[in-house]
């Protein structure tokens, strides 16, 4: 083998496997908080990436009227909870975070999205309007099934995904976009050549990393997400709200997802569906991290990337093939070790 | 136990439906693929709603299913009818070697697990030279009966209903079993279904397997109706769709997942064909309209569709009673008085730095009462799993009638003669107190799943259900004998493990707690029973905090308190013992 496709190989997949690392942590984050297994992640991305692209191009992206129409949706379902006990303060509350906010953000999109905007209003703009629809998705489908059984869950999660997904394509149509990239310049060093854009991809995904680690460690919030994920009675009754928990789970979520999206789609073309294989390759990486440790699931996800690069390099036809079967071993490994604990379900 | 009328009439109106006049042809199209979908949901209802094991990966099943048939008919010439047991046990095999990987998985690993590998099949399926890659095999013959061929959508209609009703009757007379007992006990964790000696991985493949040949056998006749197949709808698109097509029909039952296939095939095809007539030109609306109303479905109906109909019926009546008079064969009691039936000797157990048995040495002789008791956190519960080989020691070792049983699994401890209850009851909520107690002679009944299928088992299984009647009776529960055990009091239900255990025929009873929950009546009732127990050749181990009742009932008592023995003797001994009272009272300073 020659060093330098190794190198290169190397490169791309510790790009990719950046990504990778970066859904991984935040499908973890969601499962522990909420028991939500997210399928719908990989629309986070998909949306990410295709709002950026379309308000790049001076496209008014749909995905801004969703988080609209869903924010009304969330706003209705605060009104019939609360329908019993009508509490102004309350009320004014949900309507201004579920009504008021996604229609200044509806209008200063629709401002925007007409004189083609620079690339920081894009991104600020993008992440907005997902981060908004995580937060409303969480209050209109998952909220009210909190109490059921992970099963459940999924299957919504499953719906939501359908969804989320028929919606990508009647926003975005079925061509695919790439967006412009968010650090341009490049430099090379020996036979490598580093974009500004890879570097972003680094940048970030160190960032988050050690974010979501002072977040967890450090924060009143962080210790009180990571109490609901370890017992929600036991949490409750300590007075942390769960339904904050899960709404601060999936605002973190849908933000990570679009933060990938707008960082890949300047070197991939991504269509509506794209997201879906790229969140499972996230999954891959978490459950090799066995969906508790951040740092595992890090470093997994790399090994994701990098596996993935040298098989499409090699094996191009197996690509897939050889990524999802990783598992298998991981797993036989995992079933050996594991020691039969007794689990209290539901 | 469950009536068959209503199956029957279920069977003569699909069989009649055909015959209708004025039936469009496309309506027995869409009954056909409910059918086949009917096929994969219900083996899920067993691995999932029933055996709690999620999994996404059976549209790889009905791949292999239809996969071995399409190369075997089309490649080497093979009638169809040669290849339907060959697919169905190629479908099997490879359930083995994925359930070999995936079953043991625990918790969430398991569902992400059987994702990730039918993800990966699915690309197997798409890249092999010899199933055709993406384009897949054609020209697959037909089903024939002599010259009479399948050809039509109304001709294979009555293969795929007959499969469909065949194999819900398989499955239900597999549920209402020794095996489906076992099965159903899975859901609710492992230990107290293999402290009455079920091998739980071992449940848990054969519902794996069931599953999968259940996928197998839908993949075949997918492939005879089609006569061609293609990777697409083994993808994990359609494995998640097979899931919760189970989850809306109501995952618990078998008509659940008949119930789901329709409602999400007639759903898709309401939708497909009459949303573009309302909102025409964009693409996948029915996706979005699909996802969304799953969503809702599930708000309004979390348990399932066919739970919340079958809740408007007038309540099923109550199975009758077990013929009693039939007996199943007891164990040889232990003859004198004085032989030592349980020896523990120096049994240590550490966790970490925490030491919670430490050498702790007593005997429990033959027709003896001993009570184990000590303060909170004293280390009693974790001696009762030393003995029952939940936990294995760290060191020192235990012994049942002079033989060394240190570290055995607990299906060897039971099958020794020594039962138990649990400080925290582990029953099954959803099955009677009647099921719940048979799982206690889950060791003195020799049926395996297909002479249940089979119905072969009946004589077997009367033997079990009169033996747990019988035990129900002496704890004085008969009222009771037919309703769900997670509608009892706690104390009934502790009482009810009692029952449980007492079914092992145990020469040793070990209760963990057993009076706590209980009126002072049945306490008394209690220690009566407890008694008689004794006087019949059973010894009890107990462990227990109301000391009245220890005090009145117990031959001989051993104290704990962190993890180490501080006194044995007689109740009498033992109230005056100041090591006890400085335990459990503390001591002036």
């Amino acid at each position: 083998m020659n060093t330098t496709i190794m190198l290169f190989l190397v490169q791309d997949g510790i790009t990719n496997g950046a990504i990778y690392a970066l859904l991984g942590l935040a499908l973890v984050l969601v499962f522990a908080v909420t028991r939500v297994i997210l399928i719908p992640q990989g629309e986070f991305v998909t949306y990410g990436a295709l709002t950026y692209a379309s308000l790049a191009s001076g496209q008014l992206p749909g995905t801004a009227k969703l988080a609209l129409a869903l924010g009304i949706g969330a706003f209705a379902f605060d009104l019939f909870v609360a329908r019993k006990a009508l509490h102004g303060r309350l009320i004014l509350r949900s309507f201004l975070t579920n009504v008021v906010l996604p229609a200044i953000v509806l209008a200063l999109t629709f401002y925007f999205a007409a004189q083609k905007p620079p690339v920081a209003v894009c991104i600020a703009l993008s992440l907005v309007i997902v981060a908004m629809i995580g937060l409303y998705l969480y209050r209109v489908a998952f909220q009210p099934l909190a109490h059921t059984s992970v099963l459940v869950l999924l299957i919504a999660s499953v719906g939501v995904h359908l969804a989320l997904q028929g919606l990508g394509l009647l926003f975005f149509g079925a061509e695919g976009q790439r967006g412009p990239a968010v650090l341009s310049g490049s430099f090379t060093a020996g036979a490598l050549r580093f974009t500004g854009q890879s570097l972003t991809v680094y940048g970030i995904t160190i960032a988050f990393i050690v974010g979501l680690w002072l977040f967890f460690g450090l924060t009143l919030y962080g210790k009180a997400l990571r109490a609901t994920a370890v017992n929600r009675l036991g949490a409750r009754l300590a007075g942390i709200r769960t339904t904050l928990s899960g709404q601060i789970a999936f605002l973190l979520a849908s933000v990570i997802g679009a933060l990938s999206g707008i960082m890949i789609v300047p070197i991939t073309t991504l269509y509506y569906d794209s997201g879906f294989l790229i969140g499972l390759k996230g999954f891959v990486a978490a459950i090799i991290g066995g969906l508790v440790s951040y740092p595992l699931t890090a470093v997994a996800a790399l090994f994701v990337g990098i596996v993935e690069a040298f098989s499409s390099f090699y094996a191009s036809n197996y690509k897939e093939v050889i990524v999802f079967m990783l598992l298998i071993p991981v797993l036989l490994l995992r079933s050996l070790a594991a020691p039969a604990v007794e689990e209290e379900k539901d | 136990m469950q009536s068959r009328l209503p199956i029957l009439i279920f069977a003569l109106v699909m069989a009649a439906i055909p015959f209708v006049p004025g039936m469009p042809p496309f309506w027995i199209v869409l009954l056909d693929n409910i059918g086949l979908t009917a096929l994969v949901a219900m083996g899920l209802v067993l691995l999932t709603g029933v055996g709690g094991l999620t999994s996404f990966g059976q549209a790889a099943f009905v791949g292999f299913g239809a996969y071995t048939t399409a190369v075997l008919s089309t490649a080497y010439g093979l009638s169809p009818w040669l290849t339907l047991p060959l697919s169905l046990l190629v479908s099997g095999l490879l359930a083995v070697l994925l359930g070999l990987v995936t079953v043991r998985l625990s918790g969430h690993y398991l569902p992400l697990g059987t994702l990730a590998w039918g993800l990966g099949l699915f690309y197997l399926f798409s890249k092999l030279e010899f199933l055709g890659r993406n384009d897949g095999i054609s020209a697959i013959p037909p089903l024939s009966i002599g010259s009479f061929k399948m050809l039509s959508p109304g001709s294979i209609y009555y293969a795929i209903w007959v499969a469909v009703i065949v194999s819900a009757l398989l499955t239900m007379n597999l549920l209402d079993s020794r095996t489906g007992r076992a099965i159903r006990a899975l859901r609710r964790g492992h230990v107290a279904a293999e402290a009455f000696g079920v091998h739980t991985p071992r449940a848990k493949m054969l519902v794996f397997i069931h599953a999968a040949v259940l996928a197998g056998l839908s993949g075949w006749l997918y492939a005879h109706l089609q006569r061609a197949v293609n990777p697409t709808p083994f993808g994990a698109q359609a494995g998640i769709e097979y899931l919760f097509i189970a989850v809306v029909g109501g995952a618990g039952y078998v008509w659940g997942g008949v119930l789901g296939a329709a409602i999400v095939v007639v759903l898709k095809e309401v939708l497909q064909s009459y949303l573009p007539l309302i909102l025409p030109g964009s693409g996948q609306v029915e996706t979005i309209v699909f996802g969304i109303m799953l969503v809702a479905l599930l708000q309004l109906a979390p348990g399932g569709v066919w739970p919340w109909l079958m809740s408007f019926l007038p309540e099923a009546t109550r199975g009758k009673k077990p013929d009693t008079s039939l007996k199943l064969e007891q164990r040889p009691r232990a003859p004198g008085q004085d032989s030592v039936l349980l020896h523990v000797e120096k049994a240590r157990k550490q966790f970490g730095g925490v030491i919670a048995v430490n050498n702790v040495s007593f005997d429990v002789q033959a027709r003896e009462i001993v009570a184990l008791i000590g303060p909170n956190g004293a280390g009693k519960s974790t001696t009762f799993n030393l003995i029952t080989g939940v936990l294995s020691a760290t060191s020192g070792s235990i012994s049942v009638l002079g033989k060394k049983v240190d570290n055995a699994p607990p299906q060897e401890i039971v099958k020794l003669g020594i039962s138990r209850t649990f400080q925290h009851v582990k029953l099954v909520p959803d099955m009677t107190v009647l099921e719940n107690v048979a799982i206690g002679a889950h060791l003195r009944g020799h049926s395996g799943p297909i002479s249940s299928m089979l119905r072969l088992d009946r004589a077997d299984e009367a033997k079990l259900l009169a033996e747990a009647a019988r035990q129900i009776e002496r704890v004085g529960l008969a009222e009771q004998m037919h309703q769900l055990a997670g509608s009892l009091s706690l104390g009934q239900q502790r009482i009810v493990e009692i029952a449980r255990a007492l079914c092992v025929d145990p020469m040793l009873l070990l209760l963990d707690e057993p009076a706590a929950g209980l009126r002072h009546m049945e306490k008394q009732r209690l220690a009566t029973l407890l008694r008689e127990l004794r006087d019949g050749g059973m010894s009890v181990l107990l462990v227990e905090h109301d000391m009245g009742f220890v005090m009145n009932l117990a031959d001989r008592i051993v104290v704990l308190d962190f993890g180490t023995k501080i006194a044995e003797g007689t109740p009498a001994t033992i109230k005056t013992n100041p090591e006890v009272i400085k335990a459990y009272l503390g001591v002036a300073a």
